[in-house]
């Protein structure tokens, strides 16, 4: 792949960088990310990649844009209230840069349509808002051996981590499982600027994958608090011998035939999207 | 005293159970690591927390 004096001139900072360079660039023109949520923490990562210049973007979403998220989902606009957002992201990832190659899925990832979807592509960021989905992701990343980006946030901080497949724990590992008390249904507040941090952080993680640079949140978790400004890099190195996904002896290794994982449980506010 | 996420506590003695069940933490949505291993939830109420041990104690939230 040749760099055209066009994307010389558009990535002279990146070239700037010797982390990255033209090397680190043209990795970055031939990846393929996918990008589960466009809502608070998709919103900063899908316009951080695409500003990057990662060559091919897929973003997943079922739902439309809504005057309530504006306030934190700075990819969507007014004008596009309504829009599913899949197609405002587009538009915003266009206006950036017209090149990128998108591929959008409208419609809800289920435990019979996911592995086929992330397959295509290199790395995967988990922008969703319920663990249930979380944890869909993370096992089918798992079962499929891919790298992917998590993250959640609520109110004023969050927390991110980077899946690499047998290099670390997986989010299984950690949590052990699904938490099904669904206080993450409940109409929680936030501020969309500690999204956007969250968000920015698994852009970040990304690029360093495909460009293999710096050390990765591989076995370990970033801990942000924007009210109080403490952050922790906690060391977490060891994944669960015996975690039901990833360890020696899974027992979820078919993600249909653990759907009653990933169902939601119903949210009247349709989920604490933020 | 037992290092956790840094700082020194009085915690000897205690189970992760006991030392969690005095914490803000919800104990479904968090992970702990003892000297570098994963406790599993099952066994927060066997395993003790000693003199000398480092401890780090994450909490998840679910939004996005
Ligand atoms: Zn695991």
């Amino acid at each position: 792949m040749a760099i055209s004096e066009q994307q010389a001139k558009r990535y002279a900072r990146h070239f700037s960088l010797k982390e990255i360079g033209v090397r680190g660039q043209k990795k970055l023109l031939s990846s393929k990310v996918l990008v589960i949520g466009a809502g608070g923490l998709g919103s900063s990562a899908i316009l951080y990649l695409a500003a990057a210049g990662v060559g091919s973007l897929g973003i997943a979403d079922f739902d439309a844009v809504d005057l309530s998220n504006l306030q934190r989902q700075i990819i969507h606009k007014t004008e596009n209230v309504g829009m599913p957002k899949t197609r405002s992201a587009e538009i915003a990832v266009k206006a950036i840069d017209p090149n990128i190659i998108i591929r959008l899925y409208d419609f809800a990832l289920t435990p019979d349509n996911i592995t086929d979807i992330i397959s295509e592509y290199d790395f995967i960021l988990d922008c969703t808002d319920r663990f249930e989905t979380k944890f869909l992701i993370n096992d089918a990343c798992v079962i499929a051996e891919k790298p992917y980006s998590h993250a959640g946030v609520v109110r004023f901080e969050g927390q991110a981590m980077t899946y690499i497949p047998k290099k670390g724990p997986c989010l299984r590992c950690l949590m052990g499982g699904v938490p099904h008390d669904a206080v993450t249904c409940k109409d929680a507040g936030v501020i969309g600027a500690a999204v956007g941090v969250l968000g920015s952080v698994q852009a970040l993680e990304a690029v360093k994958y495909l460009t293999g640079v710096g050390d990765l949140l591989c076995g370990r978790i970033f801990s942000f608090d924007g009210l109080t400004m403490n952050v922790r890099v906690h060391s977490m190195p060891g994944a669960d011998p015996d975690c039901a996904v990833c360890g020696g002896s899974p027992s979820i290794k078919n993600l249909a035939e653990n759907s009653r994982d990933y169902f939601i449980q119903s949210c009247n506010n349709g989920g604490d999207d933020v | 005293m037992v290092l956790i996420n840094g700082t020194k506590t009085d915690a000897d003695g205690k189970t992760v159970e006991e030392y969690i069940s005095q914490t803000d933490y919800n104990r479904s949505r968090i992970a702990v690591e003892i000297n570098g291993d994963i406790v599993p939830k099952s066994k927060y109420d066997s395993t003790i927390l000693n003199d000398g041990d480092t401890v780090e104690i994450v909490g998840f939230v679910g939004g996005g």
